[in-house]
């Protein structure tokens, strides 16, 4: 793959999108609690979203507390935002997957996990109206914008003299 | 949502601003403008999945001081923002980060090459204790990026040199010296203790990781010991098998393996989960708060120590009972064109000078001056003095001491910011005596 250009998203577009979001379907969500998809889950759990894990493997278990489906078909709307962990390849099939049901689901991002970046398959969710989030992970980019990030010293890039609010 | 296609990148602060404000923001609470001092331990738990959720790392959040502080944390955001890295973490001192950097990176047996122009405390750190844990420093003159390319072996981990060399005077080529880590694959790490990121940023030429020994320039008033590791964010661990300790699962950490889960913080989240927790070097929440106050006016003090330095040199180099300056930004030094292309803003305040007198003079130089302070620091307001062949290096041979820069006749100098004629004036009445 050549180099695309660097992405970049606004904070406040960000910190708004993520204030606004409630439901969000994981697709590639795991059972297995040391791994990455895993800890997003229960972090993003933890402040109060509804997330749906989708696992054709866990299909009918529980990841976290939550019933798991093997696909977004099968998942039960709303769904605001689906979250992408799969290979940047894989993704392409997911975002078609959520592009079929982006209507009744009343889906409206598509979110693509750090290290995640499938243009293609962005142009064809943003040409049906929705927002395209790639290479990032919502449980970095929430505690990024909302003061939580830099606890463990990773730099926000966020240089403000107004207080930080809490998520 | 947009993107660059679209849109703009975002708005760049510069160093001056950076330094000020990067990482404080005032306090949800009580909207405190300065960064408050949280002299604490400990933080409590929301419940017992709140306190699950923290050690497994799972949430963001405070458990220990010895792992974070929010005073500390203040400190290690406004590093990784200066030095342009993506994390930082503090440690009680530059020999501390530069303990957690190899613990993070090596394993037993494993190999680094060094620059053998380091502070000399290194050189012993590196050479001598780390040998004992199975730690092996290959020292190179680096003055040729060659012999670093020469010195390389499958079992080479990394690269380390300060670019500008502490005892000063010597400027490493930078860029050549991170296409021989890119092509080897190995992190190139930079000690910037004596540049600081006003001066230089490594990570602006490809380095991957920065050291600092915040004691120094950083904190610049001679009160606190302190350290930082940042990354960069852009190694690419998981590119070979030759990183295991970032890219297996971490049997010290129930199994998580640190790259894969936090990414480009992967190094420093390793670096302050395990090393941290489990050898104990870190920061007290007063020293990162005397640090962070220092750092605030690290531009304007940094432009002064090197104005300062450069009148100093100048004075020396013409000097009769002078046999030598090695400062990079004098003309004369064979490093100016080094210093003007990775030091333009000056080549920093700590540099080496010889006397005619040899051993006996240097000895009574370092009595004879009386404003500038005789002591074993670098980086404060004040000036300081040292002779190392009586002081830091007696414990050398002649020839380590040679090789180290620290020969019978070197007087080493940390130029700091009173009146620049009151210096010149104390060192000339101090050389008129000898």
């Amino acid at each position: 793959m050549s180099n695309p250009p660097a992405l970049h998203y606004d904070d406040a577009d960000m910190a708004k999108l993520l204030r606004g979001v409630k439901t969000i379907a994981m697709v590639g969500a795991s059972a297995n609690w040391v791994r990455p998809s895993n800890f997003a889950m229960k972090y993003l759990l933890g402040k109060g979203y509804r997330v749906i894990p989708i696992n054709p493997g866990q299909a009918g278990k529980e990841i976290l507390g939550q019933m798991t489906y093997a696909s977004l078909a099968d998942a039960p709307g709303p769904i605001d935002m689906v979250d992408i962990f799969r290979a940047s390849e894989a993704a392409g099939k997911s975002v078609d997957e959520a592009l079929d049901v982006a209507d009744e689901k009343g889906i409206q991002i598509i979110w693509m996990q750090l290290g995640v970046r499938n243009d293609e398959a962005a142009a064809r969710a943003e040409a049906k109206g929705l927002t395209v989030i790639m290479d990032r992970c919502p449980k970095i980019e929430y505690g990024r914008l909302f003061g939580e990030l830099g606890w463990s010293g990773v730099n926000s890039g966020i240089i403000t003299s107004k207080r930080r609010k809490l998520g | 949502m947009t993107n660059d296609r679209k849109n703009p990148a975002p708005w760049e602060f510069g160093p001056e601003t950076k330094a000020i404000h990067a990482g404080s923001q005032p306090d949800p609470v009580t909207g405190a403008r300065n960064t408050p001092i949280y002299q604490t331990t400990s933080y409590v738990f929301d419940d017992v999945d709140h306190a699950a959720d923290l050690f497994n790392l799972q949430t963001f959040g405070f458990i220990y001081s010895r792992l974070t502080n929010p005073t500390v944390s203040v400190l290690e955001e406004r590093l990784a923002s200066l030095e342009n890295g993506r994390a930082a973490v503090a440690a009680s001192s530059g020999h501390a980060a530069q303990f957690l950097t190899f613990f993070t990176l090596l394993e037993p047996g494993d190999e680094f090459i060094a620059s053998r122009n380091l502070y000399g405390g290194s050189i012993t750190q590196f050479g001598l204790s780390f040998k004992r844990l199975g730690w092996n420093c290959n020292f190179v003159d680096a003055t040729d990026p060659e012999n670093i390319r020469a010195a390389i072996t499958p079992k080479t981990k990394g690269i380390f040199i300060e670019v500008l060399a502490n005892p000063g005077g010597i400027i490493l080529d930078l860029e050549a010296i991170v296409e021989v880590a890119n092509e080897a694959h190995v992190p190139l790490i930079v000690d910037n203790t004596l540049a600081t990121p006003y001066l230089l940023r490594p990570m602006d030429w490809g380095a991957d990781i920065v050291l600092q020994s915040t004691t120094k320039f950083l904190s610049g008033h001679g009160t606190s010991l302190g350290g930082a590791l940042i990354e960069s964010g852009k190694f690419d661990w998981a590119k070979d098998d030759k990183f295991p300790t970032m890219t297996q699962p971490e049997p010290a950490y129930h199994g998580l393996t640190f790259y894969e889960t936090f990414g480009d913080f992967g190094f420093t989240m390793k670096a302050r989960a395990v090393g941290l927790r489990d050898f104990g070097p870190c920061l007290s929440p007063a020293n990162a708060f005397y640090t962070i106050t220092g750092i605030e006016s690290l531009p304007a003090r940094m432009d002064r120590h090197v104005n300062n330095a450069k009148a100093v040199a100048e004075f020396l180099e013409g000097h009769p009972k002078v046999s030598w300056v090695s400062y990079a930004g004098l003309a004369s030094s064979p490093y100016n064109d080094l210093a003007k292309k990775y030091l333009p803003k000056g080549a920093g305040a700590v540099f080496t000078f010889g006397l005619q007198g040899g051993y006996e003079a240097g000895v009574k130089l370092v009595e004879n001056v009386s404003l500038f302070s005789h002591l074993a620091n670098i980086g404060d307001t004040r000036s300081l003095i040292l002779h190392p062949a009586s002081t830091t290096h007696r414990q050398l041979t002649d020839e380590q001491r040679d090789a180290a820069g620290a020969g019978e006749d070197v007087i080493r100098l940390s130029v700091g910011l009173e009146t620049t004629d009151d210096l010149i004036h104390d060192l000339d009445q101090a050389m008129n005596r000898l």
